[in-house]
């Protein structure tokens, strides 16, 4: 059972790693043009514009 | 740069600015004719050329442009348009609404609730897992104990952070001394929090960590798709707003013209309005004599001769002189305070109604309550220890929280919503579905609602195609809307040199000598015809052309929709009754009632006519939905149990519709009205869904068998049944 003192607490530390990438995609507004975003993957094009910019 | 189209610079932009980080000055702009992704990439690509902007990126979703310059110096919105325009593209400049950005934040805080609930489901389910198959096998009480203290760990501040939707609502309906659904869910959630940080403080064998934590995840999802769709939907009711370009023509002390956006021109300025353009403010005439089409004011189509000292209404346009206005308060002209007076009236009865989901929550709790109760006391009499039977009859109210009865509505609601948005129906207000539903009387405003805003010629086949290119050339000189509709049906493109426009009077040109006239019949000397014509056409204004002997008289009048008869009849079939309310004199308006077949209608009706003939359908026990567009028609639309406005509406009128259609089309009236009718039924169907999961679950528990496992179960069962019951709303075709 001892083992469960490992286990538990890095059960939880990978949830929360879960839980910090979805608040920080939010917070960097991946979810504000979900149409945009699901044709940008797609579209073949290595230069488009605001990753060169930002 | 070479692609920069001729375009007078003085319009105003400060308006739309807003300062970005590091100095950087922002502007949105919405875009129109972006269709797919290749369009926005298009646009983004040719801006990140520019090297005065640092940022340009296109929201897809919402149609928009969002530019940043590096700072203020280099801010220059027409360069932006006029590279647009090079693409293909038209922009018009755009301001986030307040209301907007706040609900984009009250979106953000919902999807950040969900993900830390639904972070705290995982983990916790992973716990119960281990413990409900612990129980069977032999876990020991330690580790149960252990297990019981991190689920209450991850739980308690998870329900603290992501029930607060649910917690607000509870409070404050509570504080208005009501019960919605949200008392109910509330109430359960802590109760379940409560007993099991009991049942764990005292090494009990039943914790509903994972029951408490579960609901509120199920539930954020509904208000999250709700609050995504409804953002949707005033995403595009805004872009429509930014493409009407309410922009005026301010004349500056010095006598300069400034063309600034309607909403920052202030009382006691001057505005400039020339023929043909929209009158954008309210206000009294300084200077200038026209005519004005008051139609989406007041619904009357005949054209009203306007003078110095006459006071004029936002919304209706000026035909054909230039007029300078001094702006007004909008509250302080008589005919804009008699209708705001009539709207906080009309405002004030519609407040009555309950939604669907609040009442049935007003049903449910008292019962669940009183079981839960009567369940203490058996137990008790049966000779249980009071604090057995207390954690039995609290597993009574955790197992009957409304989770499926919270899904019930709101997940048809946003299947709806959703269905209605494909057939471009904008939904205002989540339960105007369900008021929707219950009508049993249409009425329509007569002008801009069962007829197209743009005129056309009536009289088209009895007019000689020669003569109708001549017109329409001529025509082509004048901005006047009625000469507009004649170059539109004359197909013509060549104006001809040297056209004289007497104001108020007509056209005049000379071609090969010949002296060429449009305009009034008395201009071109056409009385006797137009007199003719006015009897075939009594509704149409005339317009009348002279070529040498040739005469012809163009009736000219709003068409009624092409679907408009098509939609009556579809209303009819439905069982609804059918009326027309109208400002406009009767001769067109009871034209219009006998081609569409209504038997029902009024002319000449004030706004305050229209409201009380609505509280007198309210008095029959009538549901009325109110149709309409102009300011005349915004009490009328607050006033009715539900309302539907065209987006060619005027914004008084479109803030008060719970539904905006959106194209020439009327056909969307009848399909809002079948979607909602089978979404209540859905509805419906749901809350007895959960009825009967009660009727199934609750048993289970008052006999003590509730453990919570079984919660969980029954919990996420009967919400998946209710939610898949939901999606039928997306298939509402044909006749239901």
């Amino acid at each position: 059972m001892n083992i469960l003192v490992i286990l538990i607490p890095m059960a939880l530390a990978m949830g929360a790693l879960g839980l910090g990438a979805f608040l920080w995609s939010i917070k960097s507004r991946q979810f504000e043009d979900i149409e945009g975003a699901s044709w940008r993957v797609i579209l073949d094009d290595d230069d488009l514009p605001d990753e060169a910019k930002r | 740069m070479s692609t920069v189209l001729p375009r007078p610079d003085n319009r105003d932009f400060s308006h739309y600015l807003t300062p970005a980080p590091e100095d950087r000055v922002r502007m949105d702009f919405v875009v129109d004719g972006i269709h797919c992704a290749a369009c926005a990439a298009r646009i983004e690509r040719a801006f990140a050329q520019e090297p005065e902007l640092s940022v340009a990126r296109v929201n897809l979703t919402e149609k928009r442009l969002t530019v940043e310059w590096n700072d203020a110096k280099q801010v220059d919105p027409p360069q932006v348009l006029a590279r647009l325009e090079a693409l293909g593209f038209t922009g018009y400049p755009f301001r986030v609404a307040e209301r907007e950005a706040s609900e984009k934040a009250e979106e953000q805080r919902l999807i950040r609730a969900l993900g830390v609930a639904g972070f705290a489901m995982m983990n916790i389910m992973l716990l119960s897992v281990s413990v409900w198959s612990g129980n069977e096998t032999g876990l020991s009480r330690e580790a149960r104990d252990f297990f019981h203290w991190i689920s209450a760990l991850i739980a308690l501040p998870t329900a603290a952070y992501s029930g607060r939707p649910f917690f607000d609502s509870a409070i404050r309906s509570l504080k208005a001394r009501a019960v919605n659904m949200d008392v109910p869910i509330s109430l359960g959630i802590l109760l379940a929090l409560g007993i099991s940080v009991w049942e764990t403080t005292h090494s009990g064998e039943h914790a509903y960590f994972d029951g408490a934590v579960m609901l509120i995840f199920f539930l954020l999802i509904g208000r999250v798709l709700d609050q995504m769709m409804m953002r949707k939907t005033r995403a595009v009711a805004s872009n429509l707003a930014a493409l009407r370009a309410e922009t005026v023509t301010r004349i500056l002390p010095d006598g300069t013209l400034k063309e600034v956006a309607a909403a920052t021109v202030e009382p006691g300025q001057l505005v400039l309005v020339r023929p043909g353009e929209r009158i954008g403010v309210d206000g009294l005439i300084e200077r200038g004599t026209s005519d004005i089409d008051q139609s989406l004011v007041t619904g009357e189509t005949a054209h009203q001769a306007v003078q110095p000292g006459m006071d004029v209404h936002a919304g209706t346009m000026n035909l054909s002189g230039t007029l300078e206005i001094r702006v007004r308060h909008a509250a302080a002209s008589t005919l804009l305070a008699r209708i705001e007076a009539l709207l906080a009236h009309a405002t004030e009865k519609r407040a009555g109604y309950v939604r669907l989901a609040d009442r049935a929550a007003r049903a449910y709790a008292p019962v669940v309550h009183t079981a839960a109760a009567l369940t203490f006391i058996g137990w008790m009499l049966w000779g249980l220890s009071w604090q057995s039977a207390l954690l039995i009859s609290v597993t009574v109210l955790i197992i009957t929280c409304p989770c499926a009865l919270g899904l019930a509505i709101p997940a048809v609601q946003v299947v709806a919503s959703g269905a209605m948005f494909r057939r471009s129906i904008l939904l205002h207000a989540g339960d105007a579905l369900e008021r929707l539903a219950e009508v049993d009387t249409v009425v329509f405003d007569k002008t801009g609602t069962l007829t197209l805003p743009e005129p056309v010629i009536a009289n088209r086949k009895e007019i000689p195609d020669r003569l109708l290119t001549i017109a329409g050339r001529l025509a082509l000189s004048s901005r006047h809307p009625l000469a507009v509709a004649i170059a539109k049906a004359g197909g013509a493109d060549n104006p001809f040199r040297d056209v004289r426009e007497t104001p108020g009077q007509g056209l005049e040109a000379e071609d090969s000598r010949v002296k060429i006239r449009l305009g009034s019949p008395a201009f071109c000397g056409a009385e006797a015809e137009a007199k003719a014509v006015s009897l075939a056409y009594p509704e149409a204004s005339l317009i009348a052309m002279r070529c040498e002997t040739d005469v012809a008289v163009f009736a000219i009048r709003q068409p009624l929709r092409a679907d408009a008869r098509a939609t009556i009849e579809m209303l009819k079939g439905l069982g609804l009754s059918v009326e027309i309310l109208s400002g406009d004199r009767e001769i067109p308006v009871a034209s219009v009632a006998k081609t569409l077949g209504i038997e029902h209608w009024q002319a000449s009706i004030e706004p305050g006519g229209k409201v009380a003939r609505l509280e007198e359908l309210r008095a029959q026990g009538r549901k009325v939905l109110m149709v309409g567009d102009g300011i005349n028609d915004a009490p009328a639309l607050a006033a009715a149990h539900v309302s539907i406005s065209p987006v060619s509406a005027t914004d008084l009128a479109q803030a008060q519709a719970d539904l905006l259609v959106m194209g020439a089309s009327l056909a969307p009236v009848a399909d809002a009205i079948r979607i909602a009718r089978k979404a209540r039924r859905l509805m419906t169907q749901n809350l007895w869904l959960a009825v009967i999961y009660n009727a199934i679950a609750v048993p289970i528990a008052i006999a003590g068998l509730a453990t919570p496992f079984v919660a969980a179960i029954a919990m996420s069962g009967s919400s998946l049944i209710v939610t898949t019951n939901a999606m039928r709303a997306r298939f509402a075709e044909g006749n239901s």
